[in-house]
């Protein structure tokens, strides 16, 4: 009895603690900083937090200071739905960011629409995510721009003309990606040879690759994430699968080429954003992130995730008042806004219409090799 | 025909390691009659002890040859055994004449507390790290065929080990030892012999054969985090209780069949999704048609 008295005088404590700090506008972030994907979150995180404090610097929003509260998802299904709505219930955010995974977004979607709180999702492609309702945002490409970019590619530049698809039958993103990679591709006039499936964190592919190989493609294409991939290419190269292989923003982590090593030589993706291209204002993020982050080098997830809090002070800003539907809006009518991935507009379906780059790993860095307008 | 050879050769290659993490379970359950579930993630941390280990290694021994390799894998075997010493001594020491199903929930206790503490950022975190070649990899082509030496290192660890266990278990006195506890523990003890000791014993070997197949597996797929152990581990527990659990060749010999089915299921299309599936599907056909497994008998010699 005297432990729950306890407990609900420590509670009341919090909540009265909370009250008091109606001077910061609270803004929540859910990201993989853990797991399997982790690097996405981190850096995610990093592009969130550097523009929260750009923005603080130059004086916040609305005349108040914007407070970022992150919670992690640790790569987990579940997890989303469980921070998000501590994220709204319990910490009273005014708006969601996140995540990359598409279906960690998903997860998280509903409860946003639910509860009427804005949520941007940073990098997450596949387009299912802002059909869960009028209050979910993006800042990036969609799958099926993505699907057609990589096809066109393989076609084109790599003049392909059989290629086998090896997805990861637990993600949406890969799933989706895959659908849209053979639509287009067919379309093209190529032939899919082989469509195999792995479960993401499955540690042996081989008795697909094998059947991959046994059809002799002329290349790979696998939209998966990063850990997978690099044991997907190292277990190819020993099966004597010397084809190209390539995929989408999935693939970009520093981790690839430090697990892949020079098995993911050669290969080639599709991302949002390389920091060697870009306009002044990605050139002075370059630099900020630098000094910020001890010299290191911003990747795509960590622009789209500078520019969804970018994003959202300036629909803040324009709503004049951080209620969820006046965000909702002002988000919806985002025009012009020139951010670091390239100029955003928000689009009747809640996407922005954007240019995918095209990167290949060359000696263990990542190339930019061309960028493909929609 | 090709690809029939090719994909057996895979088979065998997984399935080596199954049977190797099969054998830890089967030979705990064959002398306390419960199962270790936190066999799988010692089977990590011996990944990751040999993951720590490498860089000090590659001062005293050059990298990449066969004695640091194997001095490595020694290594990290003795740090598993203690480990497997210790968790038993704490955590089914104190529960020895409980219940068995008390047991069975502290295993499990026991692997998610090893699992989480492990994810933590003041130990190993949980980002996947890139494990360090510890023998140079070379394929060789037959025909059409190809085989990674690492195939070969697996298949012919779990032979010597195999043949190891055996010779353990049946010509040295503890084996004797093991399999009179096996048999009646109470009697065991009657007859003087000193059954923690025995039992402390079969956990150390049990732990060292998952820290070698733990590296082995890493060998394979050279990305380690601290839940690596789970899907292997699962699935050398369906390897252990489908050759018959409590058996040595029978844990062998279920390790191979999985590692050969799971390998052909996942070279069909459409059916590449279903490997897991399909491991637990055979195991619910064996325990419908023969509940004692493929080698198990209803009066078995347990160990």
């Amino acid at each position: 009895m005297k432990k729950l008295f306890w407990s609900f005088s420590l509670l009341a404590t919090l909540l009265t603690g909370c009250g008091k700090q109606n001077d910061m506008i609270k803004v929540g972030e859910f990201a993989s900083l853990t797991g399997k994907e982790a690097t996405f979150g981190q850096s995610s995180h990093e592009g969130t937090s550097l523009a929260i404090e750009e923005i603080n610097t130059a004086g916040g929003v609305l005349g108040k200071k914007l407070e970022l509260l992150t919670e992690d998802t640790q790569s987990k299904a579940g997890e989303p739905a469980t921070v998000v709505n501590k994220l709204i219930s319990r910490d009273g955010v005014v708006a969601v960011l996140g995540e990359v995974a598409s279906s960690r977004s998903l997860e998280a979607a509903p409860i946003c629409q639910q509860n009427k709180i804005p949520m941007i999702s940073p990098s997450s492609t596949n387009p299912k995510v802002t059909e869960s309702g009028d209050y979910i945002f993006r800042v990036c490409f969609i799958d099926p721009f993505q699907g057609t970019v990589m096809a066109n590619f393989a076609t084109k530049t790599l003049k392909a003309k059989k290629i086998a698809v090896f997805t990861d039958a637990k993600s949406d993103y890969s799933k989706g990606l895959a659908k849209f990679f053979k639509d287009q591709f067919t379309a093209n006039g190529g032939t899919i040879t082989a469509e195999l499936d792995y479960n993401g964190g499955d540690k042996d592919f081989k008795a697909q690759l094998t059947a991959i190989k046994a059809t002799s493609p002329d290349g790979v294409f696998v939209p998966g994430y990063y850990t997978d991939v690099a044991i997907i290419c190292i277990q190819a190269k020993q099966l004597g699968l010397n084809v190209p292989f390539f995929g989408g923003d999935g693939w970009e982590s520093e981790k690839l080429v430090e697990i892949g090593k020079e098995a993911v030589e050669g290969t080639y993706f599709s991302t949002h954003y390389h920091s060697d291209v870009g306009s002044a204002k990605s050139k002075s993020f370059v630099a900020n992130y630098k000094k910020r982050f001890n010299g290191k080098t911003p990747d795509a997830l960590s622009a789209c995730a500078y520019d969804s809090a970018f994003v959202l002070a300036d629909a803040i800003k324009r709503a004049g008042s951080t209620e969820g539907l006046k965000v909702r809006d002002a988000l919806a009518a985002t025009k012009g806004l020139e951010a670091v991935t390239g100029t955003i507009t928000i689009n009747e379906k809640r996407d922005p219409v954007k240019a995918a780059v095209i990167l290949k790993v060359e000696n263990g860095k990542y190339k930019y090799l061309e960028t493909v307008n929609p | 025909m090709e690809l029939f050879f090719q994909q057996l050769i895979n088979g065998l290659a997984l399935g080596a390691i199954y049977a190797l993490i099969a054998l830890g379970y089967t030979m705990v359950y064959g002398v306390l009659r419960f199962i270790n579930f936190a066999h799988s993630d010692v089977l990590m941390l011996g990944a990751f002890a040999a993951y720590f280990l490498a860089p000090g290694i590659a001062k005293v021994l050059p990298p990449h040859s066969f004695a640091s390799a194997l001095l490595i894998t020694i290594l990290a075997a003795a740090i598993c055994a203690i480990i497997g010493i210790l968790i038993e001594r704490l955590a089914y020491r104190p529960l020895r004449n409980r219940p068995k199903l008390t047991v069975l929930i502290t295993a499990i206790g026991v692997s998610l507390f090893i699992e989480f503490t492990c994810q933590h950022k003041a130990v190993f975190r949980s980002e996947t790290r890139r494990f360090p070649e510890l023998l140079p990899i070379n394929d060789y082509h037959f025909g059409g065929l190809v085989v990674n030496s690492n195939d070969i290192v697996v298949l012919v660890t779990t032979i010597i080990l195999l043949a190891a266990m055996w010779f353990i278990v049946q010509h040295t006195k503890t084996g004797t030892a093991m399999r009179a506890v096996a048999f009646n523990m109470q009697a065991a003890s009657l007859m003087g012999i000193d059954v923690n000791r025995i039992v402390s014993f079969t956990f150390g070997l049990g732990s060292a054969l998952a820290a070698i197949a733990g590296i082995l597996y890493a060998m394979k797929a050279p990305g380690i985090d601290p839940l690596m152990g789970i899907q292997p581990g699962l699935r050398a527990f369906i390897a252990a209780v489908l050759g018959g659990i409590g058996n040595l060749p029978g844990a062998a010999l279920g390790g191979i069949v999985l590692g050969v089915v799971e390998t052909f299921a996942g070279g069909i299309p459409g059916l590449s999704n279903y490997r897991d599936g399909i491991a637990f599907a055979m195991l619910i056909g064996i325990l419908i048609f023969r509940p004692a497994g493929l080698l198990g008998k209803a009066t078995v010699e347990k160990v």
